[in-house]
């Protein structure tokens, strides 16, 4: 087994791979740039290095610098997390040149589903279901007309290199693709350097619905259950769950087994997604591949009974999986809410800033993977994911009940979060009857939220208003943050003495 | 002590005393009985009647809010001694500040300085998290002053520009 893992990553996302080699007795090393000093995954290492400046170029994404600390610190293996290096294959063939584990996918399955034409011609070859299309980049516009006439409107134009919904446009008909192919080329071009746009047929509201594989170094490529990942905003998912409620045993096997066959085609190996596009007949087809772990791999975690980053773990170093398809069993129901650092008020805008007040929920049922804590001080440049707050349940309804009762235990003060939109999704009644897809979001955000738009409750006011004074009365033992001196960690200014430190000092005297 | 007690701008006037540990209220001249624990640092535990309220207090920068189970609310609390003279200039007389809504940076400025503005009107843009944001002026007049340059690191709070 490995002794060191270095994690090539930042947030809830290292905090929860330093957990795991914890949990298998391997050392883990940190890595932070010059914001990330005082971050809670530093303070969770064993070892933590600094690799510069805050620009993810400079630190995160610099591939050298990473490989320099993995070689200072003796790291046997690295894990990339999610976002960052993770889906680089450049990055995990330079750990192989130079003689560290990367912990995922060879960079030439990463090649062959990084680019999604690539991908859908690859698995045009083994049967997959598609959405009707094109596998290859669009060469003219009268091409394009010519398709889109064959599979017929509503069509949508994507980028070959596409991801986060940049280069895509949606075209209900003929008259508006002239300048719906110019603008995705356009913002293909630069957003990622490559021009190439295809065409599928739009799938007006469908669910995303995704499929956990694991595959290891002896051929052996399991499914692990789908996830429901339709409420999204922005292209962005917000809440996931697993198993959907659309899914039963046979659909679930089909999928499962269409999702092993890509990840053979691939020779894929370590933890992958399949993602899908499920259409209101429930046909399902092949949308892309996430060669990676996933930001909501723990609601498969819970319904599976399996530790992912575990395994990921166990399979990098070359151990066959210890179980087979017919082991795995999906029990009881999951939901994770994305705990963003944004402002509901001010049209979801990143909130980064200090954390003044910060109180946990706990209990039955509920998992936090987090990254922040009091004190800390969310940095402005990085992706405003705080933490992930899990419900689990013997059915669904148990797992919404006991979501809503934590998010209304969980309080983030000082930052604005998103944690009032869970509460909004969480008490819709088309939700609890999970009647979702993707538009759900979108229509939800147009409609007024019930909660602001209460009348005034005057005596909630009134208690507000009992508290203020007292708070006021209190004074300085009962203020904030605000008030005591922080430690900054990259500067060593002069920290007061602690009343906690000088009693031991006087003790020690006596 | 007599505090003079703003919730989202209604007015309450407040009478509060410890007495032997426990408090003696007053609200707007009603007496209430209140039995109240501080939890933590801004965390109060209350009770009202038998009623139980977990009351929380968020303070960034000069602002502080009250959270009542999941309703915030903006608190402004006056003690007699600071009563008189401190009325704030928030009507539409007056210069105004634009503040940074949050930590960030200043990439672009819209106006210069003497520009007649409308009100809702962009003054300059401030990105953190690759999200930018512009601030817009609060209301019709003239930019008197920009405190800020194009590249400059600013903290939620900070004094931006002071629209005339």
């Amino acid at each position: 087994m490995f002794k060191k893992i270095l994690i090539a990553n930042r947030g809830e996302i290292a905090v929860r791979v330093i957990r795991a080699c914890h949990e298998m007795g391997i050392a883990a090393v940190a890595v932070y740039s010059d914001v990330d000093r005082a971050s809670l995954h530093v303070r969770k290492a064993d070892e933590a290095y600094h690799i510069g400046a805050p620009a993810a170029s400079e630190s995160y994404l610099n591939i050298q610098k990473i490989l320099d600390v993995a070689a200072r610190s003796g790291a046997d293996a690295i894990h990339p997390g999610y976002g960052f290096l993770s889906e680089n294959a450049k990055f995990a063939r330079a750990c192989v040149e130079a003689g560290v584990k990367f912990i995922g996918p060879t960079a030439a399955a990463m090649d062959a589903m990084g680019s999604k034409t690539r991908a859908r011609q690859a698995m045009e070859k083994v049967g997959i279901p598609f959405v009707p299309g094109t596998s290859r980049g669009l060469e003219s516009f009268e091409q394009a007309e010519e398709v889109a006439a064959r599979i017929g409107y509503p069509i949508m134009l994507k980028a070959a290199a596409g991801g986060g919904g940049k280069g895509m446009r949606l075209v209900h008909a003929p008259e508006e693709l002239k300048s719906a192919l110019e603008g995705a080329r356009s913002e293909a071009e630069r957003s990622f350097a490559d021009s190439e746009v295809y065409i599928e047929k739009a799938i007006i509201n469908p669910r995303h619905i995704e499929m956990q594989i694991l595959a290891d170094e002896h051929g052996n490529t399991v499914y692990l259950g789908e996830r429901e990942c339709s409420l999204q905003r922005r292209h962005q998912k917000v809440v996931e769950e697993a198993p959907s409620p659309i899914v039963d045993a046979d659909m679930r096997r089909r999928m499962g087994e269409v999702a092993v066959r890509v990840a053979q085609a691939a020779g894929y190996t370590n933890a992958g997604t399949i993602e899908f596009l499920v259409d209101q007949q429930k046909n399902f087809y092949f949308l892309e591949m996430n060669t990676r772990l996933q930001v909501e791999h723990p609601v498969t975690e819970l319904i599976t009974g399996l530790d992912l980053v575990h395994l990921q773990i166990h399979i990098a170093n070359g151990e066959p999986l210890p179980f087979k398809q017919q082991d795995v069993t999906i029990r009881g129901h999951a939901i994770e809410c994305r705990i963003y650092a944004e402002d509901p008020d001010n049209n979801y805008f990143p909130s980064p800033g200090k954390i003044t007040l910060l109180l946990l929920p706990s209990g039955p049922g509920i998992r936090r993977d987090s990254g922040m804590y009091e004190g800390w001080n969310v940095p402005m440049d990085y992706d405003p994911l705080l933490a992930k707050l899990i419900g689990y349940g013997t059915d669904r309804d148990q797992a919404i009940g006991r979501l809503r009762r934590a998010l209304n235990e969980y309080f983030v003060g000082g930052i604005k979060t998103n944690i009032s939109l869970f509460r909004r999704i969480l008490n819709h009644p088309d939700f609890q009857a999970a009647n979702i897809d993707t538009g759900f979001l979108d229509r939800l955000l147009k409609q007024k939220n019930a909660e602001a738009s209460l009348p005034a409750d005057s005596h909630a006011m009134e208690i507000a208003a009992i508290a203020a004074g007292m708070f006021a009365a209190l004074g300085s033992s009962a203020a904030g943050l605000g008030e005591r001196t922080v430690i900054d960690g990259s500067a060593n200014k002069a920290v007061p003495v602690s009343d906690w430190k000088a009693s031991a000092r006087r003790e020690g005297l006596q | 002590m007599t505090y003079d007690i703003a919730i989202d701008g209604k007015h309450y006037r407040l009478d509060l005393d410890q007495v032997e540990g426990r408090w003696s209220c007053r609200l707007d001249g009603r007496d209430v009985e209140v039995d109240a624990v501080l939890a933590r640092r801004d965390v109060l535990s209350l009770r009202i009647g038998n009623q139980a309220y977990e009351v929380k207090c968020e303070r960034v920068g000069n602002d502080t809010h009250i959270w009542v189970g999941s309703m915030r609310y903006a608190a402004e609390v006056r003690d007699p001694r600071s009563l008189r003279g401190r009325v704030r200039t928030a009507d539409e007389h007056g210069p105004k500040k634009l503040t940074a809504p949050m930590p960030g940076k200043v990439v672009r400025i819209l106006v210069a300085q003497g520009d007649e503005v409308e009100a809702g009107a962009g003054i300059l843009v401030v990105e953190a998290m690759k999200m930018q944001n512009e601030v817009k002026s609060p209301k019709k007049g003239m930019i008197q002053k920009i405190q800020v340059q194009e590249g400059a690191a600013v903290n939620a709070g900070d004094v931006l520009a002071i629209v005339e």
